[in-house]
């Protein structure tokens, strides 16, 4: 049965002239990821003008409006406007079960030049080379958001003990297909671009490519294992994806 | 073909108002740095605002035209010549064929755009024509230009045509174009300054951030390192810090937004950047001020000062009423002549 939400416990905080964010507490649970996905779908099936598009995260959704369009040309006030739209809106939220999740495997090679800074992230944990890289590829992960570079996952789950802070400054270049850590999170890179994650391997497959017709691999909701596999399934398995 | 790349500067590509709706698939929004200049390219062509231009960075191509082209050049002032005669910003130019388009010095800014009647004819990826270089969407192959392309251009709409005509009126000259004797108001143009006081929001985690940075954002100035790029402005100057340490879940994130990574160093998020991030957020640039950011040279110096969403928008209102007042002009000059 889905549950109504009387009367959500949410923020709504602007960010810029043109953006709010929608806050639903600070850690991250199944519960907030299905109440920020009930939102979401109500914002989908409900579209207003001048709502140009939202961004589901961990605890957070992010609406995106055009204040020419909601003030009516600079008659109203565009921010007020908003946010009688949007308490309409989550009056109508009904958080639904989740669905039964699909299971994508993802095969990694940890370590070496793939994943500079496993030495690190072991140092840093306290933990050994082989148990960071059991830890890592031994826990099924929730997909929390797609965000950051097309395709790229927000993994939910990982063991705390791997917790490792982001660099101090961000690679300027990061490979594509790169495994990383940053804080309580883990991730993969799917294309090459910046960024200041611990990079502890790397996976041969495309997470995202645009001529495909799903050009993201991953979707909100799957769940992913790592599979760690040594360095020449790495290169066949890349040849065969290129 | 209509015009042919003979040398491509250091990042001249194709560019519109960016490929909206599909953050939530991390495909960012993207488009021209400095889309009001974008915007009042296209009008003063005849062109729908959201055609494909071009965008030239600091160091511009060389352009070869086959066939006579009504075109417009604005944003950075980077002297612009055809032929080698320097030709006018901000009016529309036919250009003849076979004159060859090219830049010099980089005087006053970093993003010069370049409408042609009709707009540039390249295949629409996820909605938009705008490269996006780092997942290789969009624009041509979604790369920049290489010597040795050829470009075409869409069909002109009546609007373009018109605005032909008007400048056929003007007597036969020898020279390799024809300017528009008219221009919009200068009070209507981008301010474009090497160093800035950029109008901003306070961010959501201003509060963090220790009482001495809380106050640095907006008195002190930060200069623009060379390191950055349509991505990332990034800054230096003092050292900004948050009262304790904190590892924040990433969130959306968009272009204006001033992140501040552990080193201190703020960074202004920018056209291409990323869907969402986790850097703390000091303040966020206001949107009507985005053209001018977008402008300002590696070296250059850049203040922030705050103001209220209300003055923001504002702000923004104002500078959609003066794009209708370019547009109605416009119409109106057209339907005179």
């Amino acid at each position: 049965m889905p549950e109504i939400i009387q009367n959500p416990p949410l923020l709504m905080c602007p960010v810029g002239d043109a953006a709010v964010e929608l806050q639903f507490g600070h850690k991250i649970s199944k519960k907030i990821l299905n109440r920020i996905r009930a939102v979401a779908h109500v914002l989908e099936q409900q579209p207003f003008p001048g709502l140009l598009e939202f961004v589901p995260a961990y605890t957070t959704l992010t609406v995106y409006y055009d204040p020419w369009v909601l003030s009516q040309h600079g008659k109203l006030d565009a921010y007020e406007e908003l946010m009688l739209k949007l308490e309409a809106l989550l009056e109508q939220v009904q958080v639904q079960r989740s669905e039964r999740a699909r299971v994508v495997e993802l095969p990694v090679v940890y370590g070496g030049s793939y994943g500079p800074d496993l030495a690190l992230v072991a140092e840093h944990t306290g933990l050994s080379i082989n148990e960071v890289i059991r830890l890592h590829s031994n826990t099924d992960y929730l997909v929390h958001m797609i965000g950051f570079a097309p395709g790229f996952p927000y993994l939910g789950g990982m063991d705390a003990r791997l917790e490792t802070p982001r660099k101090a400054t961000p690679r300027t270049k990061i490979p594509a297909g790169s495994v990383g850590i940053a804080g309580a999170q883990t991730g993969v890179y799917p294309i090459s671009t910046p960024g200041g994650w611990q990079l502890i391997g790397q996976t041969p497959l495309q997470l995202f490519n645009p001529n495909r017709d799903e050009p993201s691999l991953l979707q909100a909701g799957d769940i992913v294992r790592f599979v760690p596999i040594p360095e020449s399934e790495f290169l066949a398995k890349k040849e065969a994806s290129a | 073909m209509s015009l042919t790349v003979l040398k491509p500067g250091l990042l001249t590509t194709v560019q519109d108002l960016g490929r909206k709706g599909h953050q939530r698939q991390g495909v960012v929004v993207g488009g021209a740095m400095d889309k009001l200049a974008l915007r009042m390219a296209n009008l003063l062509v005849g062109n729908d605002e959201n055609a494909a231009v071009l965008e030239i960075t600091m160091v511009g191509p060389e352009l070869l035209f086959e066939h006579d082209t009504l075109i417009a050049l604005t944003g950075a002032d980077l002297s612009a010549s055809i032929n080698e005669q320097p030709v006018r910003l901000w009016r529309p130019l036919l250009i003849k064929a076979g004159s060859i388009l090219s830049f010099g010095r980089p005087v006053l800014g970093n993003y010069t755009y370049l409408a042609l009647a009709g707009g540039i004819n390249v295949d629409a990826s996820m909605g938009s024509r705008s490269t996006y270089l780092r997942a290789g969407l969009g624009g041509l192959e979604g790369r920049a230009l290489r010597a040795g392309d050829t470009l075409a251009k869409e069909e002109a709409k009546a609007e373009s045509v018109l605005l032909l005509s008007d400048l056929l009126l003007h007597p036969k000259t020898d020279s390799p174009f024809i300017e528009a004797s008219w221009s919009p108001e200068p009070e209507l143009l981008p301010a474009y300054q090497p160093a800035p006081t950029l109008r901003a929001l306070p961010g959501l985690e201003f509060n963090c951030f220790t009482e001495n940075s809380r106050e640095y954002i907006w008195q002190e100035k930060f200069k623009v390192s060379t390191q950055s790029d349509r991505m990332g402005c990034r800054l230096q100057g003092v050292s900004l810090s948050l009262t304790e340490e904190m590892e924040l879940l990433s969130t959306a994130v968009s272009y204006g937004m001033v992140q501040v990574p552990p080193q201190g160093d703020p960074i202004i998020l920018m056209a291409d950047c990323q869907t969402t991030g986790g850097y703390p957020r000091i303040a966020q640039v206001i949107t009507a001020d985005l053209p001018i950011l977008a402008q300002v040279q590696p070296g250059g110096v850049i203040r922030f000062e705050e103001v209220s969403l209300e003055e923001a928008q504002r702000l923004l209102y104002l500078l959609e009423k003066q794009l209708l007042a370019l547009r109605q002009a416009i119409l109106y000059k057209l339907h005179q002549s």
